[in-house]
């Protein structure tokens, strides 16, 4: 059970001589349950291959496999995919239609032809899951907070239940409290559902606390694919293509530059600090 | 999806036509439509042809490009010509059933085919080698004499650039908001008229909620940088005619006098 790309190209505008490569030779492998962090830096085509795991866009040569199963087959059931592959895009919230929050949930369900009564459920369950307080179901999703907008389209999603969960930078435009609020939000539900994670995102400062693992790309290619403490050894060569490692790791360098008896493969703040302290000898 | 739409884009490239002023342009298209409803004998066509193909091949779009667009307006044109074809009476050709088709028919249908297509491809090179902007900036240049009877020129022309520049970037959005709903199992194909019509709120609602607020943006972003209409304005790149349009200009009067002389168009006794 994965999802696996093998050798996909994506060419945008293929016939005229504006052709650009969106993807170049992406090989990957997403085994379920992992918490994947997707980072690059603007126009690293990390839109386009999200869009390739849910059958959105077709790769110009190469294939995808769900389970096992190449999503380019002409028998394969591309709605059935999209129910087990749901793919939040950004800003979210501007997709929201229905005249009160809770019909705009069951709007996914509902397309997957399930009972009245199940579709409820999983919506009402969705709306819970994301910890919208009970008292907007009911009110007109444009009468909520932009956070909670954001909260209801990612129900949205939830409520057809999908094994893997793709989230195109979650946090665009939210505040730092938002922010916090957000990826707290996808931490906890990774784990109460054990759900495949993919986080898309230009930050290696939000991801690094969260991910098992960390796919960086440039330029339409995987540049690293690593666990989150390898790919920082990196840091001067995500530099070179607009990212940055943790402000952490560069302190941690630098103590370690000075003779400070550190490790420099801490990830997050808390780690670096207990570091810290113990190199001191408290 | 969607962006697969080349009617009235604009094409990126450097050619001569490209650089030719938009006044010229504007002109130069208005001439050759009026040309193509004159002509009465086919022979004007190939002559128009040889004018619109030259001027295709040295824009540089690619003929491929520009025939695309023409997919939008092929219904219109296949109406056009059938009913030209089946309805104009005079000598008979053809006959069966209930159906008559005469040779003044088919003369005729050929034209107004002919007329079509040519003033979609003509007009299309136009939008293709002429950004909105500029566009709009020499079409309120050739109107400005009507402001003296108190046309709002200017107001009218700022009209038109925001509604160019709102195309791409709604359409871009349509899609946006079309695959959003699709990955939340949306059909946009299947099912009947009315099914169809249905499955649109999800798309139209979002469109028009962002419709309105870009509008709001803009009047806001707009009103912050103190616009307040086209009175005292003044452009950073004012149009200025240069040799090559005045090239373009003598070409034209070339084609109007090679047209006449050759008596394609008949004149007035």
């Amino acid at each position: 059970m994965s999802i696996i790309l093998d050798h996909v190209n994506y060419i945008y505008e293929a016939d005229t001589k504006m052709a650009v490569y969106a993807l170049k030779d992406v090989c990957l492998q997403i085994p379920d349950g992992q918490f994947i962090g997707l980072i690059g830096h603007t126009g690293s085509g990390k839109s386009t291959l999200v869009q390739h795991l849910n059958g959105l866009l077709k790769p110009s040569s190469g294939n995808v496999y769900y389970n096992g199963r190449d999503i380019r087959d002409d028998d394969y059931d591309l709605k059935e995919l999209r129910s087990k592959v749901g793919l939040v895009f950004q800003y979210p919230e501007h997709q929201l239609f229905e005249i009160d929050v809770f019909s705009d949930v069951c709007y996914g369900p509902k397309n997957l032809g399930l009972s009245r009564k199940e579709t409820e459920l999983r919506a009402y369950e969705a709306l819970r899951l994301v910890g919208l307080p009970e008292e907007c179901f009911f009110q007109s999703p444009f009468d909520l907070s932009g956070g909670q907008k954001r909260r209801v389209a990612i129900a949205g999603v939830l409520a057809m239940k999908p094994e893997v969960l793709i989230l195109d930078e979650p946090t665009a435009g939210l505040d730092p409290k938002g922010r916090d609020e957000m990826f707290a939000l996808i931490a906890q539900l990774q784990k109460k559902t054990g759900m495949t994670v993919v986080l898309v995102s230009h930050s290696m400062e939000d991801v690094a606390k969260y991910v098992d693992r960390i796919i960086v790309m440039n330029r339409g290619s995987v540049l690293f694919d690593n666990v989150p403490k390898e790919v920082f050894k990196h840091y001067k060569e995500l530099e070179d293509v607009g990212l940055a490692a943790p402000q952490v790791t560069y302190i941690m360098h630098a103590l370690k530059n000075d003779g400070w008896k550190v490790d420099e493969e801490v990830t997050t703040v808390a780690e670096a600090a207990d570091e810290i302290l113990r190199a001191c000898g408290k | 999806m969607l962006r697969d739409m080349t009617l009235g884009q604009y094409y990126q490239s450097d050619s001569i036509i490209h650089r030719l002023d938009p006044r010229v342009k504007i002109c130069g298209t208005m001439l050759f439509i009026v040309s193509l409803f004159l002509f009465d004998k086919f022979t004007g066509y190939v002559v128009a042809a040889l004018l619109l193909f030259t001027a295709i091949r040295i824009s540089t779009v690619p003929l491929k490009y520009i025939v695309k667009g023409m997919k939008a307006i092929v219904f219109l044109l296949l109406i056009t010509i059938l009913f030209n074809l089946f309805l104009t009476p005079g000598e008979e050709l053809i006959s069966f059933w209930r159906i008559t088709i005469t040779k003044e028919g088919v003369r005729t249908s050929a034209f107004m085919g002919l007329r079509l297509t040519f003033l979609i491809l003509g007009s299309s090179l136009m939008t293709f080698t002429t950004t909105p902007n500029n566009l709009t900036d020499g079409l309120e240049k050739l109107l400005n004499p009507l402001k003296k009877v108190h046309v709002p020129v200017h107001e009218v022309a700022m009209m038109m650039s925001i509604a160019l520049r709102f195309i791409p970037i709604l359409l871009e959005e349509t899609d946006r908001i079309m695959k959003a709903q699709i990955a939340r199992g949306a059909d946009f194909e299947s099912g009947n008229i009315i099914h169809k019509a249905k499955a649109m709120v999800p798309l139209l609602v979002p469109l028009f909620i962002a419709a309105f607020r870009r509008a709001n943006d803009l009047a806001m972003a707009m009103e912050a940088r103190c616009y307040r209409g086209g009175e005292g304005r003044t452009k950073m790149k004012p149009l200025q005619y240069r040799k090559r349009d005045g090239i373009a200009y003598a070409i034209m009067v070339i084609y109007v006098a090679a047209i006449i002389a050759v008596g394609f168009i008949p004149i007035l006794p």
